[in-house]
């Protein structure tokens, strides 16, 4: 008997509990987002239900009341890809060194790229707005100028999703061995290294981009509009238009975490031996 | 682990005389004031396999990676053919290199990995696909030029890194224990052909390994190596019948260590004068380390009565079954011998029994004890069974 439930223990659950966990966790999802679906298709006050809130975004007469969130997706978009930039430019060069040049300085990096994950958003902002009273002078007061910040909040995620593929490759051996075989550092860059961090840096790549896409206090704290801002201000004078767009950014969130699943399995089973 | 056929040497690899004379002169290399490499000295002729053979730590990795390139040496010299190649990089030293963990590219195919030193030498594709399909053939892995790493045994991707490491046709090969994360068949098979493509390439080879029956069955020479120095080098044979160090004698086989001290017409030990040619020309009263192998130790039924010339005798402690021989743990007053008798014949002395060992007066190699004699934790594997 008490093998038996020893043996329980720490055991995989059946497929009966597997599935009503799996319900009840679904139903913590998807009960909210079926209700903003119902919303968005309710007729006001008048009750019943229409598809005129759907179908009026795509009204030119009424193009005015959106070109303020239209503008907020421009920035967003314009803001993810900045701030990807950032990442490939700035953090994983730095990453690729520190682990195969300066091992040892690899705790130091780690806390510096976790650190953020720690601050408030709030407490963020205001540490960077006198240093962006100094960036407007230099730069302006473009929105992109947001992706600085960004960079920052979006570091602990993509740090973590970098690491954990440069952890499950043997990147120096690789490196050496493409030395050994007659390629520069940068053809062993370009040829071993990179190729070989193409999940860590594509699921890198669409969490900082999913990040920035949802990022609101930032940017309503620096008055900046991004897409986030947006839907605040469109939600002041259509309810039912917010969200829709926010069941839009929603799916597309999904999306990309679909696809980073995807790449995910397809080069987990590559690398399976 | 597919069968492998021998090959042919495949026209684009098939040059005479293609080795490179190697020389490391006095290399030093220091990790954080720790001494890995302590005036290394080692020359290789072209066209020769040396094996580099020595217990972890000791420095035959640093040594092998410092004559890639992969290291650099704070003092010394490294000539390849006379040129040195101490401030030349490693991609620029036109070495090849095998891997002890599995070094293939993940995201290519084993065609793609052998054409990889190709492409760095911008090789055309057509010739890059002919010579890689040509190398894969030489290794035995022609049906594989698709597959990717993780659809080979670890036999298969080492056959392919050699194949990868050959294909440019270097004049130096360089293997870092490449055999060592395979199972036992699997190595030996695979060192032999590693012997036969080397051979047929005549590509001068530093093996480094810390299995001595590896070093011994392959290599033209062995070096052996200890705290960062080359204690010595020879022939296998060499090396297992005649060590210069105690360390090289420990290490290579199992010996016998006799204490004892330089007497009139040979060495005293355990109250038996032990004769033994090499005492002749030592000076009396020395004390020295008498080194018999096992197998050279003659085991009888003792007969009552003391030991005679060159005999120790003692009782059978334990048997060891080692296939055609069992090893004899004999153990007396003074006396803690091995011997290796054949098994038949160590049926009839079974633990306990009261036995006489005969050392040989020939066999037998002195070493001074001013010598500092190394223990080596483990027990070396018999070499040569």
């Amino acid at each position: 008997m008490s093998r038996s439930i020893a043996t329980r223990i720490g055991a995989e659950p059946g497929k009966a509990t597997r599935s009503v966990i799996l319900i009840i966790v679904g139903l913590v999802f998807v009960v909210p987002i079926a209700a903003m679906l119902e919303f968005t298709f309710r007729a006001g006050l008048a009750g019943g239900y229409t598809f005129a809130h759907w179908t009026g975004i795509f009204d030119p007469a009424q193009a005015s009341n959106y070109s303020n969130l239209l503008v907020g997706i421009g920035n967003s978009v314009v803001l993810a890809i900045v701030t990807v930039a950032i990442v490939l430019v700035v953090l994983l060069p730095t990453m690729i060194l520190v682990h195969l040049q300066f091992p040892r300085l690899r705790r130091v990096l780690e806390i510096i790229c976790i650190v953020p994950i720690t601050v408030p958003a709030i407490v963020l902002v205001v540490g960077l707005a006198p240093v962006y009273s100094v960036v407007v002078t230099i730069l302006g007061g473009d929105t992109w100028t947001l992706a600085f910040a960004y960079g920052i909040t979006v570091l602990p995620y993509a740090y973590r999703a970098i690491q954990a593929n440069l952890g499950a490759v043997d990147m120096i051996t690789l490196s050496e061995a493409g030395r050994s075989l007659g390629a520069g550092w940068l053809r062993v860059l370009w040829h071993v290294i990179l190729p070989n961090l193409r999940r860590g840096i594509i699921a890198a790549s669409f969490i900082s981009v999913a990040v920035v896409l949802g990022e609101f206090t930032i940017a309503s704290l620096l008055n900046r509009t991004n897409m986030q801002t947006a839907l605040l201000q469109l939600a002041q004078t259509d309810g039912y238009v917010a969200v829709i767009f926010a069941l839009l950014s929603l799916i597309v969130a999904f999306l990309i975490l679909l696809l980073i699943g995807r790449l995910g399995r397809t080069r987990g089973n590559r690398s399976t031996s | 682990m597919t069968a492998t056929t021998a090959t042919s040497t495949p026209s684009s690899l098939s040059a005479p005389n293609t080795g490179a004379t190697v020389q490391l002169i006095d290399v030093v290399k220091d990790y954080a004031g720790q001494r890995a490499l302590d005036g290394v000295a080692l020359s290789i002729n072209p066209g020769e396999f040396i094996a580099l053979l020595g217990p972890s730590g000791c420095g035959k990795t640093t040594a092998l990676r410092a004559l890639s390139g992969l290291e650099q040496v704070d003092g010394g010299h490294i000539l390849i053919d006379g040129k040195d190649v101490v401030d030349v990089p490693v991609n620029k030293r036109d070495i090849g290199m095998v891997f002890q963990s599995y070094s293939l590219f993940p995201h290519l195919t084993a065609g793609e990995n052998v054409e990889f030193g190709l492409r760095m030498r911008k090789v055309g594709a057509a010739e890059r696909r002919r010579r890689a399909a040509e190398t894969l053939e030489l290794v035995g892995l022609d049906h594989h030029v698709g597959r990717y790493a993780h659809q080979l045994s670890g036999g298969q991707q080492q056959r392919v890194a050699l194949a990868r490491a050959l294909v440019t046709q270097p004049r130096v090969l360089l293997l870092d224990e490449p055999l060592s994360a395979l199972d036992a068949k699997v190595r030996v098979q695979l060192r032999e052909e590693i012997r036969r493509i080397q051979l047929d390439l005549g590509i001068t080879t530093l093996y480094v390994t810390h299995d001595q029956e590896e070093a011994l069955s392959v290599s033209d020479h062995v070096a052996v190596m200890y705290g960062g120095r080359i204690e010595q080098m020879g022939s296998p044979a060499e090396m297992y019948s005649a060590p210069a160090t105690p360390f090289v004698a420990e290490y290579i086989g199992t010996m016998n260590r006799l204490e004892g001290t330089v007497v009139d017409g040979g060495v005293s030990h355990a109250g038996t004068t032990l004769r033994i040619e090499e005492a002749q020309s030592r000076p009396r009263g020395e004390r020295v380390l008498v080194l018999v192998r096992p197998e050279t130790v003659a085991v009888e039924r003792a007969n009552g009565g003391g030991g005679g010339v060159n005999t120790l005798v003692g009782d059978v402690v334990t048997q060891t079954f080692l296939g055609p021989v069992t090893r004899l743990k004999i153990l007396g007053d003074g006396v803690d011998v091995i011997a290796d008798v054949p098994t038949q014949k160590a049926l009839s002395l079974p633990v306990g029994t009261r036995v006489a060992a005969v050392l040989p007066a020939e066999g037998a190699r002195l070493l001074s004890l001013k010598e500092d004699v190394p223990q080596i934790a483990e027990e070396p594997v018999p070499a040569g069974r």
